[in-house]
Order: C-alpha cells, then structure tokens, then sequence
C-alpha cells in the first residue's frame, strides 16, 4: 500500500517579473510505515514540496494521492484525519494565547464531531504518550522549554490519529540533547501508531538515522533517490556525493572536507540550461550544458545526471 | 605559542541569573579553541564580555580578562574601542543582522580600516577588494557597490570574515558562523577560516554547538555547562577521553553516519538545561547525571586528568559507559 504518490507535480511562484520553479516535475512514492528523508541545501523546494503534500498549497499540475485518494478531492476536515504536519520552529507554530491543552484540542474540535468528554480523554493520553505530565495541560507555550514545545506540536499532529506525518526540520531549532530525545520519540510513535513519515532535514546524518529512503532536491529537482543505506553508501549523483562530503562528523583529525562547489551559488528564478546542477559540478562535461539528463531508474531509485 | 587571551573566574550576571560562572580560558596565537555547549550555557556571553559588548544590565567581574597581557577589566571604554575591530575582531551568527542594511559593503568595510588605523579611502577599498578576493569573492570590485541584502547568505557570512581582518587582528572571535547556513557553505566557510587562521597565525576562539565543527577544527576544546567551563581538553583527547558525564552524553546523542545503527534509539539526555542563580552550589549537571549523589550537591573540585585535560566532576574518573 502507498501512502503517499506525487506524480509530476509543479509549482511557480511569481515575484515580479521573476517566476520561480520551486518544484519541477516531481514524482515520489512513500509506502506505508515508511520514512522518506528529503535533503537538499535551502530554496531547493523540499519545504514547497511538503506544503503541496499537506495540501496547504495547491499544485500548478501533477497529481498528489494521500492513502488511495487524490488529494484535489478530500476537503479540509478527511485531510486533516489522514496528513499532520510538524513544523521546524515550535516558537512560531503554536498560538501563543491558548494553553497546551487546547492547542492539542484543536484538530479534534474541528471536526466537529466529537463530544466534550471525549475531547479531554483523549487530549490526556496524547499528551502522557509524547511524554508530557497533565499538569503541562494547563501551561502557555511560553511557560514551556524548545523540546517540550515540540512534542505539544507533535502531540497536535498525533490527536486526530492521522496516518502520515510530515515532518519538515522538526529538531533544526532544538539542542543536540532535546533533538536526540524528540527523534527518538518519534521513531517510538512511528513504531507503535504505525506512521508513514515524509522527513525533511537539511541534516542528513539524522536523516540517515531515521530514513528508509532519501530523496536528495536541487532546485526544484529531485535529482537522486535511493533506500537510506543504498545513498549513503554508493552515491551517484555529483551533488549527492557533495552533500555527503559536507556532513561533519565528529571525528577528530580529519579536518574540514574540499566539497568543491565553488563559489555560483543556484539562483532559483534563474536556472541554467541543461543540467541545472552543471556551473556547480566538479565533473561537468560541455554536453552537461545543453542536453537536459532525464531520471535514470535504478532497482530500488533513480539518479538523474548524464554521467551517472 | 605566545598567549593571546586570558579568561580567569569569569563571572556574569544579569539580575537573578548567573550566565557565566567562574569560567576559565585561554587562546594562543595560531590556536583554534572551541567553546562547545548547548544554548543558554554561556557560550556567547563569555565571547560578549571579552569584547566588552554586553547588554548594560550585566555584572561582569573576573580574576583576570587580559588581552596580550593588557588588562581588560581596567581598560576605558575608548581603549576598548580602539582594540575592538582592531587587534581583536568578532564575527557573528547572522551575517544579516549585523550588516547595516542601509550601507553598501563598501562603506562598512573601509569604515574600519579608516577609523582605526587612519587610511585614506583609497587605500581601505583597495585593501577590503584584496579581503574579498581573499576570502573567496569573485567580482569584489563589484560587490564592493553592493547592498548587503543582494548578496547570498555564504556570501555575506564572507563578507563579516573579510571585515573582521580589515586590521589584521591577532585574535578572531567567531561565534555560531556557519549555523545559518547550508552544509554545502559550511564546509567552505570553515576552510576558509582554517585557512586564514593558519596563514596569518590568528588565535581563533570559535563559539560553537557542533560537535562535528569542533573535531574538525579545534585544536583545543573547552565543554560549557549552565556557566561552567565543566570540561577542557586537547580535542582528540576529549573525543576519545571525555571525562564529565555531561560531555559523555552529548557525544551520545549525535547520530554519526555509520555508527550507529538505525532504528536504535540515540542516547538522549533527559530533562533540560537548568538556569542557574548566583551563589548556586554544586554541580548544575546532577539532575541529569546517571553518576549523581548526595556529594554532587556540595561544591566540586577540578580534576586533572594529565596532558591538560580537566573536568569538573566530583568522581575522579567517572565510570565511562561505553561510547558506540
């Protein structure tokens, strides 16, 4: 079973006279209890394409079907019982007038169908299953530290029972000790509700640590994608060998890595012919310029590049 | 190797709140020290008051804050504005926040040169083109005329570390320089500054909470803990000999690819960072440590444990769980 299929989804954006293509002709499937991680440096379009997922923005063209169904056809409320997000930064995604409990409360009031005392039963037990006291029920967000603030998100997302969580950069803004605490416990709650997670992260050692697959953006592009050992350990791609070389990892002695980028960082409202990963390429060849690669498959993936 | 900076007992207070306590440091010339630890522990308002440019609320009192032998605590305002920018240089998080907007490159960077050292606009643009091209700018002639928000995050992080060396400082002070930024950039911000530090004998104090960046480019370690320097060390030494349970958790809870397998938990600490008030004793670690007792509530003493490694841990080597 899928849980989550994007088939050739697009979309613009306009800023003036500039169009922007944050994301060129995607396709990706997630199977069910699956983790794909999404990498890719910032302005590659992994955060526009977690929206289109949600449904919070539509898409230009291209297809997005949610658990079987298309997503065009679900409206507010069935999507909300199937897709929750996790947003990045716990200060801006939380009302900070409401007590955690109504925070928590709020999917399940929306739906509008359900009764007073069931609302707080199940509240409780979302808030004791991500690890927060009752008492916590009853704080403003701002009475609460980065990591407690993240799992009443967590607990938000989790209340309506959804099937798949998007996750986009949930622990960039948390210290490394309350990061390793909140991946773990969504691996714990990926594990027991069996969730599907789209997982996105700029880092990508947490991301080889809770991935089963990983789908490596560059402007708009998803330009390789493989199963998490498949990735890390026989990269294909030039950018997602780049990727990999610019992960420090602390081992003492082996001194910052030459990732041999140069210095033309990507204008997304502006991107170059043929390959578009080309200008940056240690390895480009002068065909790289002027043909466009086409995604070529893989047994379990794909890489898209012409000297792959 | 001569000694740069030299931090004593540093003590920082705001009202109720002790940042930093007690702290101890010192830089070399040609020395990379890192100060490692997790947001709130004193990391950047140790690096503040070096630099004289903490809010005006705070209590800043220290055995001794010296700068090539020149006492900090007695220096006057205007003496400390003649060193800041000058002989000693910082460079901060957010390359957005502490560009003036309004000002091109051009301006702010010669701004330094003709303030301190009196050079005629001339010769200070020709000197910030020389910094741009050396920090790996292409064009600088161009970017010169340009407006911070028209250049790119890396570019402008590029930008701080060629002001900062508008003077030739003998020691850079770089607090979270690559936190903005992508790994891509990162990487090369950081060759640049290894670089940089090796050929012109800098002593860098580098204000990080990236485990990675320390092993990659420290010489020297220091491990900060609600105000404590709790933990310092030669930086392969404290990878393979971490000594404090504090530090022993946080190497823990780092996923390194390869290392460790998926699906495994990774060691969290539990609970959360404490804030600490003057006159607190003990150590501010024991409601988190697996190791703690009755006796961490009592003041704990500094141990050594040979090759200029100490802790502040009241068991002279803590039981060290396995690292995997």
């Amino acid at each position: 079973m899928t849980a989550i299929e994007v088939r050739n989804a697009r979309k613009t954006f306009k800023a003036g006279k500039r169009t922007v293509v944050a994301v060129d002709d995607v396709s990706l499937s997630v199977p069910e209890g699956g983790v794909m991680g999404i990498v890719g440096e910032s302005g590659c379009g992994k955060s526009t394409l977690a929206r289109l997922i949600l449904g919070l923005l539509p898409a230009d063209s291209g297809d997005i079907v949610i658990d079987g169904q298309r997503l065009v056809e679900l409206d507010r409320k069935a999507r909300a019982r199937l897709i929750q997000p996790v947003f990045q930064d716990p200060f801006a995604s939380l009302n900070p007038l409401a007590r955690v409990r109504d925070i928590v409360a709020m999917p399940l009031v929306a739906q509008g169908r359900f009764a007073k005392a069931e609302i707080v039963k199940t509240v409780e037990e979302m808030l004791s299953r991500v690890g927060l006291s009752k008492e916590m029920g009853g704080r403003l967000p701002a009475e609460l530290s980065g990591g407690q603030r993240q799992r009443v998100a967590i607990a938000r997302a989790l209340v309506l029972r959804p099937r798949i969580v998007v996750c986009d950069e949930p622990t960039s803004a948390l210290d490394v000790s309350v990061q390793a605490q909140i991946l773990n416990l969504l691996a714990e709650l990926r594990r027991d509700l069996g969730l599907t997670y789209l997982f996105i992260s700029h880092n990508l050692a947490v991301v080889e640590h809770v991935a089963s697959e990983v789908a490596v953006m560059y402007l708009g592009r998803l330009v390789e994608r493989e199963p998490t050992e498949t990735l890390f350990a026989k990269p294909e791609h030039p950018y997602t060998k780049a990727l990999l070389a610019s992960v420090l990892t602390p081992e003492p002695g082996l001194g910052v890595p030459d990732v041999g980028l140069g210095d033309s960082l990507p204008d997304p409202a502006n991107i170059p012919s043929g390959c578009r990963f080309h200008p940056r390429c240690p390895i480009a060849e002068p065909r790289c310029a002027t043909t466009t690669p086409t995604l070529k498959p893989r047994p379990n993936g794909g890489v898209e590049c012409l000297l792959a | 190797m001569t000694t740069l900076l030299e931090v004593e007992k540093l003590e920082v207070t705001f009202g109720r709140t002790a940042a930093v306590r007690g702290a101890s440091l010192t830089v070399a010339a040609g020395e990379t020290h890192c100060l490692v630890g997790e947001s709130g522990c004193g990391k950047s308002v140790t690096a503040l008051s070096v630099m004289n440019l903490l809010v005006r609320n705070a209590q800043r009192r220290a055995q001794r804050l010296a700068f090539q032998g020149q006492d900090l605590l007695k220096l006057s305002d205007r003496g400390m504005a003649r060193l800041r920018g000058n002989a000693m240089a910082m460079i901060f998080q957010e390359p957005m926040t502490s560009l003036n907007p309004a000002y091109t490159i051009g301006s702010q960077m010669t701004e330094v040169l003709r303030r301190h050292k009196g050079a005629s606009q001339r010769a200070a643009t020709d000197r910030a083109a020389d910094l741009l091209a050396r920090v790996g700018i292409t064009a600088p002639g161009m970017r010169l005329g340009q407006f911070p928000h028209q250049l790119s995050g890396g570019l402008r992080q590029r930008v701080m570390i060629a002001m900062a060396l508008m003077c030739d400082p003998q020691l850079l002070i770089a607090d979270e320089p690559t936190t903005a930024l992508d790994v891509t950039v990162q990487a090369q911000i950081l060759r640049l500054l290894a670089g940089l530090q090796r050929d012109l004998g800098l002593g860098l104090l580098l204000i990080t909470h990236d485990l990675g960046i320390v092993a990659r480019v420290a010489t020297r370690v220091s491990v900060m803990y609600a105000g404590e320097v709790v933990e310092s060390a030669p930086t392969a030494e404290l990878f393979a000999n971490p000594k404090h349970p504090y530090t022993q958790g946080l190497l823990r809870c780092v996923p390194v690819p390869g290392k460790i397998q998926r699906n495994q938990p990774l060691g969290a600490i539990p609970g959360t960072v404490p804030r600490v008030g003057p006159g607190f004793e003990g150590c501010a670690f024991r409601d988190r440590c697996d190791f703690a007792d009755e006796t961490c509530k009592h003041a704990i003493p500094t141990h050594h444990a040979g090759s200029a490694h100490d802790f502040l841990c009241r068991l002279p080597g803590t039981p060290v769980k396995a690292l995997t």
